[in-house]
């Protein structure tokens, strides 16, 4: 049942207010962070005059909408005018943005309660959330382990049951790592349906925002709620919106559809549980009615070294406006080039760091043509596999991540194995497409795993319709953590 | 491969104030990236061309409007350090 669905019968229906429903999160949020740490600013007072508007429509008889009065944690690299977004960074500690995120202001303008700014590895760039320069986020299936990352925050808001929605952004898997790390469904849309105006940027080429949620129609009826064309960001896809929850009724199932099994992402570096897990899901999708087909993507396992050199390079240009001069932290120095400098070593944190490093290698005199160029072109192949395989396809599917939740500390310091977490989630972005994590099972400690679907351009409604058909035949995603 | 020398080099371009630590740190974290990224090589891209962006969009304008942006103070309360409404930064000519 969708959570969003069943708060607003609850507020129409008077059983609750949105003050009551807004303050019963604002009280969970108090008791969970002393161990989750996964808000790094809470908006109490703002939510709450937010909610106390949305009562006085309903005491005045007036019909509300069906996100009115739905609390929901924004990662902090979104701007939100008037409210601290810090990106997790030093950096800017104390940036209180001039102007609204088109996501954020759409939410707004819904009547969405706005609980807070989610924790988040600096700048986005990480897969644990421990590159945060203010605090670790416990996963709340064992707080000792990583929520993943890059939005680790707002997936560990929502497994927590801090807030029932949130928004994250996904660069090479930032959304659905965390989701199946955190055993929620989270949405990475298609490049361009959902507009980047005020998501502070990190790869540009390949940034999305999407939801986090419990359920798969939560996630869609949040799509909805922020897909379309936005005239400020000139990435921005001009297209006829469906209504993505139109046929997500009970019953139904997958008959006529034919699911591609990425036959690359089993073997080698694939915890046993998980591929025990996919797999059975798998059989599932038969059970429900779909054509299941093995598809090769011979080019996939190249996404993630040429992730690791267009992301970083990106970045590094994207990064350079963090100069201390007209907002940020900023080092006072007597020396213009001292100032950048050592604003910019004081304010940056080591993968951030790492990463513009590269990045600027990368694009360096000399090197551009072996690395940058070499990226883009191999970017093409990957591409190009998918076109092949959507021929033959409805949707992909495969492991979100290798592994459950690892122990917090255990890869900060081997980039490579960090890095190795999104292995099957970074090839979607290169290619621009639409991937959800759903949960998929536990592993014997007790820790979620996501299964992922991958669709063609702009075919959210049938990853959506597939997701929730799963979800309808399993009972993973009624399941929560224990916290006290 | 990168070198310490070049690690230097690069920072600077960056403008980055390394430590001695993390200069050693970056120059065998460097190495270890690039030796992983390799790999790309085993593809022949020589008729490849280049993706820039996922979804292809070109020829986007928009008409280029002056508007009045309404809260000027929300912009200056960001400026690390001004006067009145004038962004002060270190001197940058002799004289």
């Amino acid at each position: 049942m969708s959570l969003i669905r069943e708060l607003h019968r609850q507020l129409t229906q008077k059983e609750r207010s949105a003050v009551e429903i807004t303050q019963s999160y604002l009280e969970r949020i108090k008791a969970l962070e002393p161990q989750l740490h996964s808000f790094l600013t809470v908006t109490e007072a703002t939510a709450i005059a937010q909610a106390q508007a949305v009562d006085q429509k309903i005491a005045a008889g007036e019909d509300i909408g069906l996100l009115e009065g739905i609390p929901i944690g924004l990662k902090d690299n979104l701007c939100t005018r008037g409210v601290r977004t810090t990106c997790a960074s030093k950096v800017l500690e104390n940036f209180v943005p001039p102007y609204e995120s088109t996501v954020t202001q759409r939410l707004a303008e819904l009547g969405t309660i706005a609980l807070g700014k989610t924790n988040l590895d600096e700048f986005a760039m990480g897969s644990s959330t421990e590159n945060s320069a203010y605090q670790v986020t416990g996963n709340p299936w064992d707080p000792s382990r990583v929520p993943g990352g890059s939005s680790g925050g707002s997936a560990a808001a929502v497994a927590a049951d801090e807030c029932p929605i949130a928004l994250g952004s996904d660069t090479g898997g930032s959304i659905r790592q965390p989701a199946a790390l955190c055993g929620v469904v989270g949405l990475k849309p298609t490049y361009g349906l959902v507009s980047r105006y005020g998501l502070v940027a990190y790869a540009s080429s390949l940034d999305q925002i999407g939801p986090l949620s419990r359920t798969v129609e939560d996630a869609a009826i949040v799509l909805q709620a922020i897909a379309g064309h936005d005239p400020k960001d000139s990435t921005s896809l001009n297209v006829e919106l469906p209504d993505y929850t139109q046929n997500l009724k009970p019953g139904l199932d997958c008959k006529g559809r034919t699911i591609g099994i990425i036959q690359e992402t089993f073997g080698e570096g694939l915890d046993p549980v998980v591929d025990a897990a996919v797999k059975a899901a798998i059989a599932q999708y038969e059970a429900l009615g779909a054509t299941v087909k093995t598809i090769s993507l011979p080019r996939f396992r190249y996404g993630l070294p040429s992730y690791y050199i267009i992301a970083p390079s990106e970045a590094s240009s994207n990064l350079a406006r963090y100069d201390g001069v007209k907002y940020g932290a900023r080092a006072e120095e007597s020396n213009l080039v001292s100032m950048y400098t050592k604003t910019r070593a004081a304010g940056f944190g080591a993968e951030v760091k790492r990463r513009i490093m590269i990045g600027t290698y990368a694009l360096s005199a000399g090197y551009y043509d072996a690395y940058y160029l070499k990226a883009q072109k191999v970017r093409t192949l990957i591409k190009q596999d998918f076109e092949a395989a959507f021929q033959a396809v409805d949707a992909l599917v495969c492991p979100t991540s290798p592994t459950t939740a690892f122990t917090a500390g255990s890869k900060v310091d081997a980039p490579i194995s960090m890095y190795l977490s999104d292995l099957m989630t970074i090839p979607v972005n290169l290619a621009g497409l639409p991937g959800i994590s759903i949960p998929c099972g536990f592993d014997a400690a007790g820790l979620p795993i996501g299964l992922q679907l991958i669709g063609n351009v702009l075919q959210e409604q049938t990853l959506f319709e597939m997701a929730y058909a799963y979800e309808q035949a399993t009972d993973w995603h009624t399941k929560t953590p224990s916290l006290a | 491969m990168i070198d310490l020398e070049q690690v230097r080099k690069v920072a600077h371009l960056a403008r980055l104030e390394l430590e001695a630590g993390e200069e050693e740190q970056f120059t065998t974290q460097l190495n270890s990236i690039l030796e992983y990224v390799e790999q790309l090589n085993e593809l022949d891209t020589a008729d490849v061309p280049p993706t820039t962006r996922a979804i292809e969009v070109s020829n986007i304008h928009r008409a280029d409007q002056l508007e009045t942006f309404g809260d000027r103070e929300s912009l200056l309360s960001n400026v690390p350090d001004r006067e009145d409404d004038f962004i002060k930064v270190p001197k940058i000519m002799e004289g």
